[in-house]
């Protein structure tokens, strides 16, 4: 999802209403209300993988899901919604004939769902006459009955929507009172409570949170006007991520605050206010080769799209071919074991476990007990993200357990994990320590613009904020700044990693793939890190 | 029961707004029947059916809103999302811009169901796929597409008395051929009301053709190029156009349609509404009742919608709004329909046309992970995909590798050479066009 569609959120009544995950609205108490009984869930599970197997399916898992959302939009001095779904439901998946079939049904009774589940059958039996490459599913353990929730600390569904419009507003009071012209802020909460039963004899319940807290400012000015958004991150915590804690944040000289695993949401506005006053008077960058020095906030994206992305094994193969593409990353240079994605100090690693990441769960949307495991080890690529029915194409018999559905009545499909940089093994160097060692170089810090071709080789990334450095020091805010490099080459100039004391976790609240579109969340960490000798663009125009 | 009939709306909403205790309610019905097949690496993948009708309504007291949504229908879940909107309502701040209901309106009649599409079934949609696979696999080639087809019914009534329905179909295909090797790719869309209209055997061959055509492209240096964008190459760039066309951020300076004044300028105007600022070839309009792209003749909140003009003979002639800043401004409403669409004006000169009357250029299929760079003024990027050419004398000489471009369709719309036929695309009208100076700014190894 981009922004703008974020944006369509305000102000919105039942008709302008554009909601970016299907659901049906309920009032604030009802969000309350607790999930569905597990031995009701299991049994109405059973009715499912029984019916599928009556049919001839030789495989088939069932989700159980009540997926509860709240977004609260604010502008100004103004709330302009307060929105609550609720979207709830069973999706069927069933392997007949060798071949996938996939029914749901938001009717949740026993005969709904035997019939269902029987539509699922038909569905692949049907489709079996296409087949050409029947499914082959990994090994998976028999969990038995297990559950899984989101260590959160504060469940913000239980936060009163006044004490969350009232911190939004004073948000916007924040930034406003500090040279923002005009703001849009946003809580977005996520909660999914899902029940996974498949015929391989594990019934999994879990409860999963999500939270993303972004806001929008602009400034006027006499020579137009300028945009800053949030530098806080998307994360799998409660509201306890809005606690703004000291020992969370890190100060980088002459620059700005980064975030670890908390967000101080009033005071980045308050700077966000300032730094558009700045913006608008900050001189435009001198095009050409700089060495820049990245924020883990800013990163996190270029990660996503260079590395997370090209590394999907379905793009690989060229399943997602007619929609976002393939990959460079192909099977010959993998096998090969000598290709190098980038230089000898970079360690890229899926992660299904990394406290407060998007994609943190217990067991994946196909039953599969979450992991990590590398993709770039010393520069080489060693590995791809891969699940049960995949795995067996990359010569390996165990999922990597990164099956997703955004909703009970979408079918799940393999998604990006948490992918993320490891820090400097070596040393704990601090953000400022990597800045010191630049003589000629830009800083960027905060996502902006971001725009790669559909092999994932040629891309360009803009960010909120630019600084100018000059021997070891940051001297002035810039603007108009857009890079442009090649993932291979970008990652192999790799020159330097801040530690693990630097190492920050942002993440992608809609991440879209598939056709239909399905989104995932899914977070990316990495410390603050140099690349030398990267081509640097001016964006100012003239029209 | 999805899609309901007219008659049938009308007695659900009756009832629903009879149990309403607000000082205002209105309430929207949403039915969808939506089919679709997706395949891949020559091989069908995914295919599925999804039946919905969702029913939202919006209290209001005073300036206080509520909205609340159901999707069952007996009289107890009718009585419960109504009280349940009420009830968000009176937790709800106040909203300073909330506008009251609207007074029932004046529709003209729709075109936009066609049965034909409303039948489309399993064996149209695997036929669709095999139109690709089938020829492809002959040819070594590896297809991957999708095709979607919907039938939508939208029903609006309110306390006053308004009350407006439509039922609508479409039907979109994709696919994306590439070369076994992964030297080329070809790919296609086409999307239409009347399912008879569709040819998926015939646009699949011309992605067959394009994959094979583009392979070992050449490289060519970057900068500023004539192009001739097909219209799946221009409407990213086009769509993003339209949709800054909003009156507010105008007004409030955040637009590259906010005016800047001259100095001394005594009454500077806010926007830039009558200034021209493209070439005088470029209209731009809305229009329900276009043939090819009708829609709904209603907004969401009721509105009536007729042919609306954004930009004439290069000038802009309105903006978009909603009825609060259109009414705290003075200025006229200009709602967007349901399905709301946008044409833009052309020649009729045909693409092979366009080509023949080319000394240099590349010609481009389409811009793929459009973004853009800076709202004042538009600039955005993204990259050539699946088909791009060297033009030389009238005739397409090879492929050449993509391109990443930073362009702005503000530059684009003042560099236009020619106009050619417009075709539906993505739900929109647009003219294949040939435009100079088309800013390159590197390659890709992409194919």
């Amino acid at each position: 999802m981009e922004r703008r569609d974020f944006i369509k959120l305000t102000g919105a009544g039942v008709g302008g209403l554009m909601l970016p995950i299907t659901g049906n609205m309920v009032s604030a108490a009802q969000l309350l209300e607790k999930p569905m009984d597990v031995a009701m869930k299991k049994q109405l599970a059973d009715v499912a993988l029984n019916a599928a197997k009556s049919v001839g399916a030789t495989y088939a898992d069932a989700r159980i899901g009540r997926y509860l959302n709240q977004f609260i939009t604010t502008r100004e001095k103004v709330v302009n919604n307060v929105v609550n779904t609720e979207s709830a439901g069973i999706g069927i998946r069933v392997i007949a004939n060798g071949t996938w079939g996939f029914a749901s049904t938001s009717i949740m009774t026993p005969d709904s769902i035997a019939k269902t589940a029987k539509q699922a059958v038909a569905i692949a039996k049907a489709n079996s006459k296409f087949q050409t490459e029947p499914v082959k599913l990994a090994p998976v353990k028999s969990y038995g009955e297990v559950s899984w929730k989101t260590p959160i600390v504060k469940n913000a569904f239980e936060i009163p929507i006044k004490e969350k419009a009232d911190m939004l507003l004073e948000v916007n009071n924040a930034a406003m009172s500090n040279g923002a012209s005009y703001i849009t802020s946003i809580f977005f909460l996520v909660n999914e409570q899902k029940y996974f039963a498949s015929t391989e004899g594990s019934y999994i319940d879990q409860d999963v949170h999500r939270l993303w807290a972004p806001f929008f400012a602009s400034a006027v000015g006499e020579s137009g006007f300028k945009q800053r958004t949030s530098l806080g991150n998307p994360v799998g915590m409660g509201f306890e991520y809005l606690d703004g804690k000291k020992e969370d944040k890190i100060y980088i000289d002459g620059a700005n605050i980064g975030y670890h695993n908390s967000y101080d949401m009033v005071e980045d506005a308050k700077n966000a206010g300032k730094q558009l006053q700045k913006k608008l008077k900050a001189k435009s960058v001198k095009p050409g080769k700089y060495d820049l020095v990245l924020d883990p906030a800013h990163l996190m994206l270029t990660i996503h799209e260079s590395v997370g992305h090209p590394l999907e094994l379905d793009r690989v193969l060229g399943y997602e071919a007619n929609f976002a593409g393939t990959s460079f990353a192909t099977l010959d240079k993998w096998k090969s074991k000598k290709f190098q994605y980038g230089s000898d100090i970079v360690n890229l690693f899926a992660d299904k476990t990394q406290l407060h990441s998007l994609g943190y769960v217990g067991y994946d949307d196909e039953g599969v007990k979450t992991k990590e495991w590398d993709l770039v080890k010393d520069g080489i690529l060693v590995n791809y993200q891969a699940t049960r029915d995949q795995v067996h194409m990359i010569d390996q018999n165990e999922s990597h357990g990164c099956c997703y559905s955004q909703s009970w009545r979408d079918v799940q499909f393999q998604r990006m994990s948490n992918v993320s940089l490891k820090p400097n093994p070596k040393e704990d160097l601090s953000a400022n320590d990597v800045i010191k060692g630049v003589d000629d170089g830009i800083y960027i810090a905060g996502r902006g613009s971001f725009s790669i071709d559909q092999q994932r080789y040629n891309f360009q990334f803009g960010g909120q904020l630019f600084y100018e450095i000059k021997n070891g020091k940051i001297v002035d805010q810039i603007e108009d700044v857009a890079y442009q490099s090649n993932t291979q080459e970008f990652w192999n100039s790799c020159a330097q990693l801040a530690g693990k004391s630097d190492y920050r976790v942002g993440g992608s609240f809609f991440d879209g793939k598939g056709q239909p579109s399905q989104v995932s969340a899914v977070s990316h960490g990495c410390p603050t890190t140099r690349f030398n000798n990267i081509n640097v663009l001016n964006t100012k125009r003239k029209v | 029961m999805s899609i309901i009939t007219e008659k049938e709306a009308k007695k659900l909403l009756k009832k629903v707004l009879a149990f309403s205790k607000a000082d205002e309610c209105e309430c929207n019905l949403n039915g969808q029947l939506t089919g679709n097949i997706r395949y891949a690496r020559n091989t069908v993948t995914t295919a599925g059916e999804v039946t919905d009708l969702t029913l939202a309504v919006q209290s209001t007291f005073g300036k206080k809103m509520g909205v609340a949504t159901i999707n069952e229908f007996d009289d107890a879940s009718l009585e419960k999302v109504v009280r349940r909107s009420e009830e968000l309502a009176r937790l709800a701040p106040d909203n300073p811009e909330m506008m009251p209901n609207l007074k029932p309106q004046k529709y003209s009649k729709m075109a936009t169901y066609f049965e034909s599409t409303a039948n489309v079934g399993p064996e149209f949609r695997a036929k669709a796929a095999d139109d690709g696979i089938t020829p492809s696999k002959k040819k070594n080639l590896v297809a991957s597409g999708f095709l979607t087809d919907s039938h939508t019914m939208t029903a609006v009534m309110n306390t006053n008395g308004l009350f407006a329905y439509n039922v609508a179909t479409n039907v979109s295909f994709s696919a994306t051929i590439r070369t076994a090797d992964g030297k080329g790719s070809g790919w296609v869309t086409r999307d239409y009301s009347d399912v008879n209209k569709m040819d998926t055997a015939k646009a699949s061959k011309i992605a067959i053709d394009k994959s094979i055509g583009s392979v070992d492209a050449k490289e060519m240096e970057p900068g500023k190029y004539t192009v001739i964008l097909e219209p799946a190459a221009s409407v990213g760039l086009l769509g993003r156009l339209v949709n800054a066309m909003g009156q507010r951020a105008a007004d409030e300076g955040r637009s590259f349609l906010s005016y800047k004044p001259k100095e001394g300028e005594k009454n500077p105007p806010k926007n830039k509404l009558g200034m021209k600022m493209f070439d005088e070839r470029v209209s731009i309009y809305s229009d329900p009742h276009h043939p090819e792209v009708p829609t709904a003749t209603f907004a969401g909140d009721g509105a009536a919608v007729e042919r609306t003009e954004w930009i004439q003979d290069g000038k802009i002639v309105n903006f978009q709004n909603s009825r609060y800043w259109a009414q705290k401004t003075g200025s006229k409403y200009n709602p967007t329909a349901i399905g709301g669409n946008w044409i833009m004006e052309g020649g009729n000169e045909s693409l092979e046309d366009m080509i023949k009357n080319t000394r240099r250029g590349i010609l481009v299929t389409r811009l793929w992970y459009i973004r853009q760079l800076d709202p004042q003024t538009l600039l955005q990027t993204g990259l050539t995909r699946d088909g791009t050419f060297y033009i030389e004398n009238g005739k397409i000489k090879y492929p050449v590798k993509n391109f990443r471009f930073n362009e702005s369709p503000i530059v684009m719309l003042n560099n236009i050479e020619a106009l050619g036929k417009p075709v539906r695309i993505n739900g929109n009208m647009v003219p294949p066009m040939k435009v100079r100076d088309f800013t390159f700014s590197s390659l890709s190894d992409a194919v």
